[in-house]
């Protein structure tokens, strides 16, 4: 082998190192990396009871009730929802049927004998998704939405 | 080819490649710039739940893909040093380093000044805000290595080990928003995220404009660096003697 092709092996085999050691690390470590629990994932026994996390989801339709500057409403997946009650200035993007991320912890509320998951938030951001489009075009694909 | 390579390669032919080079990246970039700016803030419609302030978009997309891309010209650039010794690969790696860490700055920057008024927080923990910020420590390290030792040669080795070690933090970025739940939101780019043809066109012309911005300051700064490495023999004296007089 000359010099140039050992060398070549050499920084093949430092990217592949590289990538084989980040790989293993992403999959070590992917718990760690999300930034949130869905409503399904808490209600599944997933998310942690001991310590504060966030929950992300949608703002479920006709759930927000606002007292003051106590706000309740429900964040959803689709397929699972949670209450949460959050006091304080939501960001502008919030509204029913936009993506939040919530942070807090649950709390167990039981009234006689019926308990629920209650998530008692102390910060609420708002997600967004990665459409960008004129309120024309949204107020028309709105509109073919529901045609369907 | 090889030949071709290598004359092009030789110190002086890349110095004078350079310089013809450089009103071939000045124009276009400025006229990509006007023209852009303008199809960002005038032609372009304001979105439907943003308003105007979506518009950050058309200098905060183009700034992280360009970190993106500088960093992988630079690790590349790097990696041929290293099994070819090609010196003028070494300079390219060099000089990209200081542009693409402003590329992610920006990048940085314009993320939390969108983020403050849409999300609510002007920096949060997520996968991709962290992974981004990581590749703005690799550009540093990369260039205070580069910069400790006196020998180009030594310095050009080791900081492009650096650089092709810090290649695996690219994919992480790029599918941080698919692998994990993130705040930020997933691609726009590539999936019909943008439905507007004149935001479509407006971050294109952006995005073309920092790709020549790129070019044109490599261009620039190679030439320097070159220079100053090649500063013993006498076609550099000459041309310091031509600049100086």
């Amino acid at each position: 082998m000359t010099k140039r092709q050992n060398r070549m092996v050499l920084v093949g085999l430092l990217v592949s190192g590289v990538f084989l050691a980040g790989y293993l690390g992403i999959k070590a470590f992917s718990e760690n990396l999300l930034y949130f629990f869905t409503p399904s994932d808490i209600l599944s026994g997933k998310a942690p009871t001991d310590k504060s996390f966030r929950v992300g989801g949608l703002v479920e339709n006709d759930s927000v009730k606002r007292n003051g500057m106590i706000v309740n409403f429900s964040v959803t997946d689709n397929l699972e929802s949670i209450d949460v009650i959050y006091e304080g200035i939501l960001p502008d993007l919030f509204r029913e049927g936009q993506g939040v991320v919530a942070s807090g912890s649950i709390v167990n509320k039981c009234v006689g004998s019926v308990c629920e998951n209650t998530f008692i938030a102390t910060e609420v951001l708002a997600k967004h998704d990665e459409n960008y489009m004129p309120p024309e075009v949204a107020a028309a694909l709105e509109s073919t939405k529901s045609k369907e | 080819m090889w030949k071709w390579i290598q004359r092009q390669a030789s110190p002086k032919v890349f110095y004078s490649t350079c310089t013809r080079l450089i009103p071939w990246f000045f124009w276009p970039f400025i006229s990509f710039l006007i023209i852009g700016l303008y199809w960002s803030l005038v032609v372009s419609p304001a979105d439907y739940q943003q308003g105007d302030g979506y518009r950050i978009i058309f200098i905060h997309v183009p700034s992280a893909i360009l970190s993106m891309m500088v960093y992988a010209v630079m690790a590349i650039a790097g990696g041929i040093g290293l099994i070819w010794q090609i010196k003028m690969a070494e300079v390219v790696a060099k000089v990209s380093a200081p542009i693409g860490a402003g590329f992610t700055i920006i990048a940085l920057a314009t993320g939390a000044i969108w983020g403050k008024p849409m999300w609510g927080a002007w920096w949060v923990w997520d996968a991709r805000l962290t992974s981004e910020l990581v590749l703005l420590f690799l550009y540093l390290a990369y260039m205070s290595l580069n910069s400790a030792f006196d020998n180009p040669k030594t310095a050009a080795k080791a900081s492009s080990i650096l650089a092709i070690v810090g290649l695996i933090n690219l994919p992480i970025i790029h599918y941080s928003v698919v692998w994990w739940n993130t705040l930020h939101q997933g691609y726009s780019v590539g999936t019909g995220g943008i439905k507007d043809p004149d935001m479509q066109i407006a971050l294109a012309l952006m995005f073309v404009a920092s790709i020549f911005l790129y070019a044109l300051y490599v261009s620039i700064k190679a030439r320097t660096e070159v220079l100053v490495r090649e500063q013993n023999s006498r076609w550099v004296q000459e041309e310091v003697r031509s600049l100086v007089s």
